[in-house]
């Protein structure tokens, strides 16, 4: 089986704080990771290959040289090969230019490591938080889908797909090729090897520029290509400073703060 | 695509009974005012099986058309289905505006459409203006986990198009039931539905709680050490006439079922009242509950980042302090 992983290189918003001057994101000095769902999607297709050793799994990456350290992280945990797709002229793009650049970054890579038989996304980026791209690759690509995946196995030309729903879980079949974007699972994906780890310092990124991706037409990538355009983004109004309460004992915290909420009209 | 009208469209997402999620009743609020001033029709499009209850509802809250897709194929969700539905009204209508609930399945299809419909699609929002100038819908949205707040717009392509997070917008109130009712006749046949559910492994109804509808919540977390703990819980949630939520450390104890889950892997709330006990506020947490009115914190750890967005926060020992305030509730409310 050979299945393609999107991964998206992402900074790590539990480290993100504002500034209280300027009341801005600090971005400087917070570090990139892999997007967590996409070290779920990683994981779910290692599994895979776990039990069907001759599956390959390619992962593959749009964004500046820097996200090769992505990369590298997902060649060290249990990808075959990766690829960078980097482009200026992909800078700027929402999810449907993001989506569609992928599409054509899939239809290049295809042409060198052979089909596709699933393609596997995160739920979402914890950036942009959109969860868009991977239905939207699907609809590019033609392909049947399921979200919020946690598990999967191959059962003939399907996929069967443990799937989070609203109230419990289900098995969703659906036939290969397709696309599954995955959530958070209830175990921890695995960590690499130290001897992965060094053969992934040492390997190989593959890059594809715009011009490398031949059926691309450039005026659907990048901002030009967006039909949506943030006008404006602000942090946003921070609640002023909570009511602490603790007073002697528990009891008395306990008593203290039925008052005030009730004083509050809050109860 | 060229919008043929000012129309403002609002997905009603139904249920499998054949009526309407709360969502989609929602939005109807918000958006009788933006297409008033977009100066067209407040339309209110109902896809599902069965569906009389959910286009009774859609009337009663204002709508002044509703577009009905109804057959069996759309009873339980899938992908195609709802896709080629929404497309297929979408192209012989040509609104130019589509709200959709952020709900799992409004996630899932919207992508879809607006992808195949070649037009912008702003994710989750929390915000739904006109820009007086341009006409436009500003959409607004959270992005980094909730730290940065962001205003799109989609200019140039038609429909414009966002997916809403439930709980933020009020029902609007109930008036005379004057919607015009068109309904169409479409239909997807079994092999454009490209999967199927094997299984459904449902949490029991009493497992089963409606945290987005909720007014007061009552959450727990690791701090509740185990099942049992959720017992105190749910007293005070009973004496407040709540429910009960949890974060994701107690759902994966296996202390309370999934459904129970906040934040970004679970539900995003927006309750009147949220109360966090032994719970300590991860961003994936804090996430889901800042579209609260009044978040009360109970921590025993003073540091605790839960108490940087509660607008109270008590210091001490949950077990020590719940069933006393519990206590103080049943008077008020006995
Ligand atoms: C503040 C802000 C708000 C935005 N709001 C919107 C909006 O409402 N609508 C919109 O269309 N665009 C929006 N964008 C643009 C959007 O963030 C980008 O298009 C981004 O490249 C992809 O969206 P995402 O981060 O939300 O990814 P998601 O759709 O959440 O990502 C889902 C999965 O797709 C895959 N994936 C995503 N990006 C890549 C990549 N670069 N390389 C490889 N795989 C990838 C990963 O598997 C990922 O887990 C916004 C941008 C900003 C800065
Ligand atoms: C991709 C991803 C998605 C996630 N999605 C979610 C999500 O949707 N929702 C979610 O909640 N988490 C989510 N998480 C997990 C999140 O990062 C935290 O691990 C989780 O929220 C912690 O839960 P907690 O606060 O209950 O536990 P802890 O962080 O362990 O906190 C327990 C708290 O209880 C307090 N405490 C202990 N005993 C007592 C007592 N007797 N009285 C009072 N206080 C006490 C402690 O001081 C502590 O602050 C996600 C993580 C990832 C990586």
């Amino acid at each position: 089986m050979n299945i393609l992983v999107c991964v998206k290189q992402v900074p790590d918003t539990t480290e993100i704080k504002i500034d209280p001057k300027t009341n801005t994101l600090i971005r400087d000095g917070v570090p990139s990771i892999v997007n967590p769902f996409d070290g779920y999607a990683l994981e779910a297709a290692a599994r895979i290959k776990d039990k069907n050793p001759d599956t390959k799994i390619v992962v593959m990456s749009m964004g500046p040289s820097q996200a090769e350290a992505a990369l590298r992280d997902c060649l060290a945990i249990a990808a075959d090969k990766a690829y960078l797709v980097s482009d200026r002229a992909f800078g700027g793009s929402d999810t449907l230019a993001t989506s569609y650049i992928l599409s054509s970054a899939v239809k290049k890579i295809e042409e060198l490591e052979g089909k596709f038989d699933a393609v596997f996304c995160g739920k979402q980026a914890i950036d942009g938080d959109t969860a868009q791209v991977g239905p939207e690759l699907a609809e590019h690509l033609g392909y049947p889908q399921v979200t919020y995946g946690l598990e999967v196995s191959l059962e003939d030309d399907s996929l069967h797909v443990l799937r989070e729903a609203e109230d419990g879980t289900e098995i969703i079949g659906v036939k290969l090729p397709c696309v599954v974007t995955f959530t958070k699972p209830s175990f921890d994906p695995r960590f690499p090897t130290i001897k992965r780890k060094m053969a992934a310092r040492r390997a190989k990124i593959e890059q594809l520029s715009a011009a490398d991706l031949t059926t691309i037409d450039l005026t659907r990538a990048g901002l030009k290509g967006s039909p949506t355009k943030v006008k404006k983004s602000f942090v946003p109004p921070r609640k002023e400073a909570g009511v602490v309460i603790k007073e002697a004992t528990p009891e008395d915290s306990a008593h203290k703060l039925f008052q005030t909420l009730n004083d509050a009209h809050v109860i | 695509m060229e919008a043929k009208s000012k129309d403002l469209w609002v997905f009603i997402e139904t249920k499998e009974d054949g009526s309407a999620k709360n969502v989609g009743i929602e939005l109807l609020n918000p958006g009788r005012e933006l297409a008033n001033k977009q100066g067209g029709k407040l339309v209110a499009v109902v896809v599902g099986y069965n569906t009389k209850a959910a286009v009774e509802e859609a009337g009663k809250h204002g709508a002044d058309q509703i577009i009905v897709v109804d057959g069996e194929e759309y009873k339980v969700f899938s992908t195609d289905a709802y896709k080629l539905a929404m497309l297929h009204v979408i192209e012989k209508y040509a609104p130019t505006t589509i709200l959709i609930g952020a709900t799992p399945e409004g996630r899932d299809f919207a992508p879809r459409l607006s992808c195949n419909l070649k037009t912008g699609l702003t994710a989750d929002c929390t915000g739904l203006d006109i820009d007086d100038e341009t006409g436009n819908m500003i959409w607004t949205r959270p992005t980094f986990g909730g730290n940065l707040m962001a205003c799109i717009m989609c200019p140039d392509n038609r429909p414009q198009m966002g997916t809403v997070r439930p709980g933020v917008f009020k029902k609007p109130a109930e008036t005379e039931n004057k919607a015009e009712v068109i309904t169409e006749d479409f239909h997807v046949t079994p092999d454009q539905i490209r999967t199927e559910v094997l299984k459904v492994m449902k949490e029991s109804a009493a497992d089963f709680v409606d945290l987005e509808g909720a007014d007061i919540i009552v959450s727990g977390g690791r701090g509740v050490g185990g099942a049992d703990g959720f017992k105190i819980l749910k007293d005070l949630a009973d004496a407040l006439g709540g429910v009960v939520g949890a974060s994701r450390a107690a759902v994966d104890e296996g202390w309370i079922s999934h459904s129970h889950q906040v934040g970004q892997t679970g539900k995003t709330v927006g309750p009147k009242l949220y109360i966090a006990c032994g719970i300590s506020g991860a961003i994936q947490h804090a996430a889901g509950i800042t579209g609260s009115d009044v978040i009360v914190a109970i921590n025993k750890d003073a540091d605790a980042p839960i108490f940087d967005i509660a607008d109270y926060g008590v210091v001490g020992n949950l077990f020590d302090i719940v069933p006393v305030f519990t206590e103080e509730v049943k008077k008020l409310k006995g």
